[in-house]
């Protein structure tokens, strides 16, 4: 059974010393100011502030700065191929990189979708010349997402496909899950499910709720969500198979899963920043741009039963779900306008402004979360600890920023915090040993 | 006012202001010379992407009462049929610099996309199944020539809510005015979290007789094989107002058209307590009225700013 595999473009591996940061990993069991030295694209030593030999290393002042394990996102939209006006992986990476990423997954809903070995083998290809962060496919669970018959598996593991998923669509017929399940045991790699029964979300736009009474527009109920958790849990209970739940909206939703958890199911799941942060009474603005997507913004209370998911465990990691459109896409009334938001480039600027300052969520939690979903897919986490490959995001937690005010790294501007004011904003990331990212106005900074 | 995009933007003060112009057209509608000059040398626009009779009929007929040019665009045989965006409409019929543009359009929000697109005034003539603010004062001028005052008056609302913009728009209006409000209808004709717009919600008719007024809607036959109803038969059983069930001195308003023998019956169409046929005549006279509000009123009156208070939809906003 291979593992998948992630590419990114080759490099210089880094060499560097960020003096004095204030270095965090719950993981690792590290806390404290340290000089961090990078050596060939490693992490060498932390040493005391101000006391890292510096020789031959660039030097950067990190003093009131925060360096985290650099995070990992296993649910982006790269657009790769056939949508390349709304993301290629360049800009896509690059996004991840601004928003201190050193590692993403990319689903299988391109055009056509990614369904065949060379498919997988073209893009790791495109990735090897175009990625500044890790990036790792995943392939569709069943050809070209028709739902109907499954993908040749074994050989798209083979290819390195990190695992499988129809998102964007749920897998409809229980029987074929099944079968993908079965056919899990022989070739390995989680299957990431989109969770919604297509005949109770029928023509909805929203969540259903008063908002919705209130704009008339139809809604997608939060059962929708949780009578398909429900059903594939059960499935992957009883064939022993690994699923991961992806962006997890409803209250019923969590529950299921902490029941499936608690029953013993390989079940994990991914919870979003904007579900974490907004609800449905935004969508009183009818703006497609920031507030339309799939799943939907729900009430608070499913807000707050996401924020205790994701503090119990029961959540295991927080995912972006990046999903760019191009401007024609959203320009139109809101029922007409794609599903989707952007995120990489304010995930932890958002959460840190929306969650940690008012005291809903711990810092190393929150961190810990966003470096976490490596593990439903089997992929090496980023670690401080000396020895560990070079992945961090120095970030200044008490800079403001307005979202958007300098464009993105991204190919669409479709971000649901344009416009926001934050608190939080990664100045610096490593990606698989080498920079990936380096704020501009803080590399004028930089002082030797 | 700037524009008029929904019931929810405006005051009972504005909502009266309206209804007080509009009497002052009924008065022009009685001479022999029913126009005037008001708006001459500008355009009107109206951009209708669904299908009406009543209210572009009316917003055009308005239009030409007060001696506006008058462009009509009908989705149909445009060049929307040609696949051109909503927005590319908007910037081409703004070449013709118009005062006021009038749209119908069979999705929530897009009166107010085109407001921020365009630098005419827009009127919200119908947008999805979201708000349609001139037949709700339509029907409040109507009411409000019968009962003097809506204050405390009880008003049942009957029939397919979920699918109805008029009765988002009504239930905001009529409240406004000082109504006590109830829906009724088929659970699945009712939408989840309704309550929140300050209504009762009932699924039989056995109360209708507390009713003031009864306003029925209009029961789409398509939504039969939506399986929201099992069938005509049982939801007219179950739901259609009659002559049994609809009193004496209780008042009987639709928006139209109506479908006869499904939620209303024949008789109590043509009955003395129908306000129907009034409804038609008020759309005029109301129309004429918000055409004159926003074009002509003048910079003099302090009118507020328009929009439903979410500020413009693609406009940087603040996190509630």
């Amino acid at each position: 059974m291979s593992a998948g595999q992630l590419e990114m473009r080759s490099g210089e591996n880094a060499d560097l010393v960020l003096r004095g940061a204030a270095v965090l990993d719950p993981v690792a069991g590290i806390e404290g100011n340290h000089d961090v030295v990078i050596r060939d694209g490693s992490i060498a030593e932390l040493a005391a502030p101000g006391s890292a030999d510096a020789s031959g290393l660039e030097e950067i002042d990190a003093t009131g700065l925060h360096a985290f394990p650099a995070f990992f996102d296993p649910h982006v939209h790269l657009r790769t191929p056939g949508q390349e006006h709304k993301e290629d992986i360049e800009t896509g990476s690059r996004s991840a990189a601004a928003g201190g990423y050193c590692g993403v997954l990319a689903m299988a809903n391109t055009d056509p979708p990614v369904s065949t070995p060379a498919d997988v083998e073209a893009l790791r290809e495109n990735a090897r010349s175009a990625a500044s962060v890790k990036v790792g496919f995943l392939a569709t669970v069943t050809a070209g997402m028709k739902g109907e018959e499954l993908t040749e598996m074994a050989s798209l593991r083979d290819a390195g496909a990190v695992g499988f998923s129809d998102d964007g669509l749920p897998v409809r017929s229980a029987l074929v899950l099944r079968r993908a399940l079965q056919y899990q045991r022989l070739c390995g790699g989680t299957i990431a499910l989109h969770e919604e029964d297509p005949e109770l979300s029928g023509s909805g736009v929203m969540h259903e709720g008063p908002v919705s009474a209130v704009l008339g527009l139809d809604g997608i109920p939060s059962v929708s969500e949780s009578t398909a958790i429900a059903r594939d849990a059960a499935l992957a209970g009883y064939e022993g198979g690994r699923i991961h739940v992806q962006h997890l909206s409803a209250a019923e939703s969590v529950e299921v899963v902490r029941r499936a958890k608690e029953a013993g199911v390989r079940i994990s799941c991914e919870a979003s920043p904007h579900h974490l942060c907004l609800t449905d009474e935004e969508v009183r603005s009818l703006d497609p741009h920031r507030f339309k997507m799939n799943p939907p913004l729900r009430s608070e209370a499913d807000r707050q039963a996401l924020i205790d998911g994701l503090r119990d465990g029961t959540i295991d990691c927080v995912a972006t779900d990046h999903a760019p459109h191009a401007a024609e896409e959203k320009e139109v009334p809101f029922e007409q306008a794609a599903m989707g938001v952007t995120g990489l480039e304010t995930a932890f600027a958002a959460l840190h402004t929306e969650l940690v300052l008012p005291g809903v969520l711990d810092l190393g939690l929150v961190i810990e979360r966003m470096s976490a979903g490596t593990a439903p897919f089997d992929v090496e986490r980023s670690s401080l600890a000396p020895g560990s490959e070079a992945n961090i995001a120095l970030c200044d937690l008490s800079a403001e920023w307005t979202v958007g005010e300098n464009g993105y790294e991204s190919r669409s501007s479709n971000s649901w915090c344009a416009g926001r004011k934050l608190t939080g904003q990664v100045v610096l990331t490593l990606a698989g040993g080498q920079v990936a990212f380096r704020l501009r106005s803080f590399s004028m900074g930089v002082a030797a | 006012m700037r524009h008029l995009l929904s019931i929810e933007q405006l005051s009972k003060a504005e909502i009266e202001a309206i209804l007080d112009r509009a009497e002052s057209f009924a008065e022009v509608g009685r001479r022999d010379i029913k126009k005037v000059p008001t708006l001459r040398g500008r355009t009107v626009v109206t951009l209708f992407y669904e299908s009406s009779t009543r209210t572009s009929s009316s917003f055009e007929l308005a239009a030409k009462r007060l001696s506006a040019d008058l462009v009509s665009v009908k989705a149909a045989g445009s060049s929307v049929d040609k696949g051109e965006s909503l927005k590319d409409t908007v910037a081409t019929l703004s070449a013709y610099e118009p005062a006021a543009i009038v749209i119908r359009h069979p999705h929530a929000g897009a009166a107010q996309l085109v407001a921020e697109w365009a630098d005419a005034a827009v009127v919200n003539a119908g947008d999805g199944k979201h708000e349609h603010p001139s037949q709700a004062l339509l029907d409040v001028y109507t009411l409000r020539r019968r009962l003097d005052s809506l204050e405390g008056k009880r008003i049942w609302i009957v029939g397919d809510v979920l699918h109805s913009r008029v009765a988002r728009s009504n239930l905001i209006a009529f409240k406004a005015m000082g109504a006590e409000l109830t829906v009724c209808g088929p659970p699945a004709l009712i939408p989840r979290g309704l309550e929140e717009l300050g209504c009762e919600v009932e699924h039989s008719l056995d109360r209708l007789r507390e009713a003031d007024v009864v306003y029925a809607l209009r029961l789409q036959r398509e939504r039969m094989a939506e399986s929201f109803v099992p069938s005509l038969r049982e939801y007219a059983a179950h739901f259609q107002i009659d002559s049994r069930r609809l009193g004496r001195r209780q008042l009987l308003m639709h928006p139209g058209p109506v479908n006869r023998g499904v939620e209303l019956s024949g008789e109590v169409i043509d009955s003395p307590q129908s306000l129907i046929a009034e409804q038609v005549a008020s759309g005029l006279v109301v129309r004429m009225a918000i055409l004159y509000e926003l074009l002509a009123a003048g910079d003099d009156e302090s009118a507020p700013a328009a929009g439903n208070g979410a500020g413009r939809p693609t406009a940087i906003g603040q996190p509630a």
